[in-house]
């Protein structure tokens, strides 16, 4: 029957992998919404050269301590008022985007690309070099992340470069663990003997055969890896082992502006507040990208 | 049970022993050795300095130099603080009882909260409840949490007046020893009026922000394992059977649903360690973060390597425990290879 077989063709072409996470994500409202709010700090990182309306580092004469628009005395020339030395916060805060997101940015690629390879390497050769990796990433998850963070600046000095150092290796167990266990999973599955038996070396056979398979986690992971690098670096840069000043990273500015916070309480706040909402963006992102590639969690 | 027990135990050898490895590192690593930077100190001699060398047994091999610091962990010995000159382990017993109180008062406030809000989101699932909280949770997950601190002193203390702004008691009204460590009860023990009071209303804006992650992770846990619940057989049965809604959901699922939850809360005793290092900064609380934070800015590279000695010994065996315990309600964990 010719009218059976139209529909049974149209029914059969799903949709392409693609289309189809874009489909089970774009359900999630929130996470279309963090999703677009993840693109616009992205871009306003990108071009804080072009937007920021004021050198971030520039100590304008006379003009300390600006309240920001909404408030009376603020000065139209800037929008979110000025610090206590007299630089633009508007500016600043963009400047800080960049700073931020490149720290979250390269922790999640060092972190995943390190991790994968530990990961691989461990639940492929089992035996001693297994032990040895699980063993050490035990170790670093059984000290605190922020006073391992603490330990290894103290070691190696507080600078911007040296924070994406310790959070890389704070957030390595979490990517080794998850890529052993979905790669212990997916080596005893038919598949992966059928490639062993067509004769593909281990290194192809991991990283070809096995690895696509254990992305989306991963993926999760990587996401909600970046917001957590995030308030950790600006963490440490609150407590003055990050960037230093006069940098402007979000955290850092917080704790530059503690004496100011009772009688200029926005040059303490929206430093925070741009954490906040950055990360809080990321993880609405995540959380959707979570329930769209999971399909176990897909239901709930 | 009891070969699991042994199993669980022998595997915490090799992490402390790796532990005590990177700790002696550390203090090799950090520049500055802590001889030569007292070659600057008037009327210091060569000869002195070599004595001085002699006497921390930095003039031995190192490996020798690691079995002592083994040797003097193992008998309690954590090293001697160079600026306060007491022993490390007393520094921080003398410490510890004010991050315990604090994580304390922290997991109750997170529980208390987290648990009924997790509870009536799953249970309205998709309402306005639901989402809202999940909102909040979702907010409080991504809270920086010093930023949460100083934004709750502005209102709370500053604006309001409700809260005092720092540290564990009023000290221009209370004074009292120090019998527990632990300003709850030692306040009570005082007799002082209103000296407990005082206690309370200190421990209140600190226990928040330090509990406001914890109480996000909760929430969104027990919903979704409350969610799961919701779906067994056992219980439809329970609805089928006729019995109230309350006690469908307090009884039967809520108690199955909480143990991963109560897991996941034992298991994150490291997070909330983390967490106290930057509330006991922001709000002077006088307990290890803090002391930690300071050991770091005086150089005190000692007192730096027993403490974190210490907190990660207690992490390991926190976590232990919970494994044991675990293993105690689920057999299917106890047997697992």
């Amino acid at each position: 029957m010719p009218s059976d077989t139209v529909i049974a063709s149209a029914a059969a072409a799903p949709p392409g992998p693609v289309r189809a996470f874009w489909n089970a994500f774009s359900e999630n409202r929130g996470a279309v919404i963090g999703l677009f709010a993840v693109l616009l700090i992205c871009v306003v990182a990108a071009l804080a050269p072009l937007l920021a309306p004021h050198d971030p580092l520039e100590q304008v004469k006379g003009a300390t301590k600006l309240p920001p628009f909404w408030v009376e005395g603020a000065d139209p020339r800037f929008w979110l008022g000025t610090d206590a030395v007299g630089r633009d916060m508007l500016s600043r805060l963009m400047f800080g985007a960049r700073i931020s997101l490149f720290i979250g940015l390269s922790v999640m690629v060092v972190s995943m690309v390190v991790g994968v390879a530990l990961g691989l390497a461990a639940a492929w050769y089992g035996g001693l070099i297994d032990v040895l990796i699980i063993r050490i990433m035990d170790l670093i998850m059984a000290i605190p992340s922020l006073v391992l963070a603490i330990l290894i600046i103290a070691m190696i000095g507080p600078s911007l470069s040296n924070t994406i150092i310790a959070v890389t290796i704070v957030y390595l167990p979490r990517y080794v663990r998850l890529v052993r266990a979905s790669a212990l999973a997916e080596l005893s599955k038919d598949y992966v003997t059928a490639a062993k038996v067509a004769g593909v070396g281990p290194f192809r056979l991991m990283t070809v055969t096995v690895l696509p398979n254990c992305l989306a986690p991963l993926i999760v992971q990587a996401a909600l890896g970046v917001s957590d690098a995030i308030l950790e670096a600006a963490g440490l840069g609150f407590l003055g082992l990050g960037a230093q000043p006069p940098t402007p990273e979000w955290g850092a500015m917080l704790a530059d502006t503690r004496d100011l916070m009772l009688s200029h309480p926005w040059v303490m706040a929206l430093p925070g507040l741009c954490i906040l909402l950055t990360v809080m963006a990321i993880n609405l992102m995540g959380d959707g990208l979570r329930d769209a590639l999971d399909p176990r969690l897909r239901k709930s | 049970m009891i070969w699991f027990l042994l199993r669980r135990l022998a595997l915490t050898v090799p992490t402390f022993i790796m532990l005590m490895f990177v700790t002696f590192m550390m203090i090799r690593l950090v520049p500055g050795d802590p001889i030569e930077v007292r070659r600057g100190e008037r009327g210091i001699t060569p000869e002195r300095l070599e004595q001085l060398r002699h006497e921390m047994g930095l003039d031995q091999p190192i490996w020798k130099q690691f079995l002592d610091y083994v040797w003097g962990l193992l008998h309690g010995d954590f090293g001697t603080s160079i600026v306060s000159k007491t022993p490390i382990l007393h520094e921080f017993l003398t410490l510890f009882p004010a991050t315990l109180e604090l994580t304390f008062c922290a997991m109750l406030f997170a529980g208390l909260i987290g648990v009924p809000a997790g509870v009536l989101a799953a249970v309205k699932r998709g309402s306005v409840y639901d989402q809202t909280l999940m909102g909040v949770a979702l907010t409080g997950y991504s809270m920086p949490i010093f930023w949460w601190g100083l934004i709750l002193i502005l209102v709370m203390s500053n604006t309001l007046g409700l809260t005092p702004v720092s540290g564990r008691v009023d000290l221009i009204k209370f004074y009292y020893q120090p019998v527990t460590g632990f300003a709850l009860i030692d306040s009570v023990l005082s007799g002082q009026k209103g000296a407990f009071g005082d206690a309370v209303r200190h421990l209140i804006l600190p226990s928040i922000v330090l509990g406001t992650v914890p109480l996000a992770v909760i929430a969104r846990m027990t919903r979704s394992s409350m969610l799961e619940v919701l779906e067994e057989d056992y219980v439809r049965t329970a609805r089928a059977k006729g019995l109230s809604v309350r006690r469908v959901i307090g009884l039967h699922a809520l108690r199955n649903a909480l143990i991963p939850v109560v897991t996941s809360i034992g298991l994150q005793v490291g997070t909330l360690l983390a967490g106290a290092v930057l509330t006991e900064t922001i709000f002077s609380w006088p307990g290890v973060g803090k002391w930690l934070i300071e050991s770091i800015s005086r150089r005190d590279y000692p007192a730096l390597q027993g403490g974190i000695m210490l907190i990660a010994a207690c992490v390991i065996v926190v976590n232990l425990i919970v494994d044991l315990l675990y293993g105690l309600i689920n057999p299917r964990i106890r047997h697992a290879k």
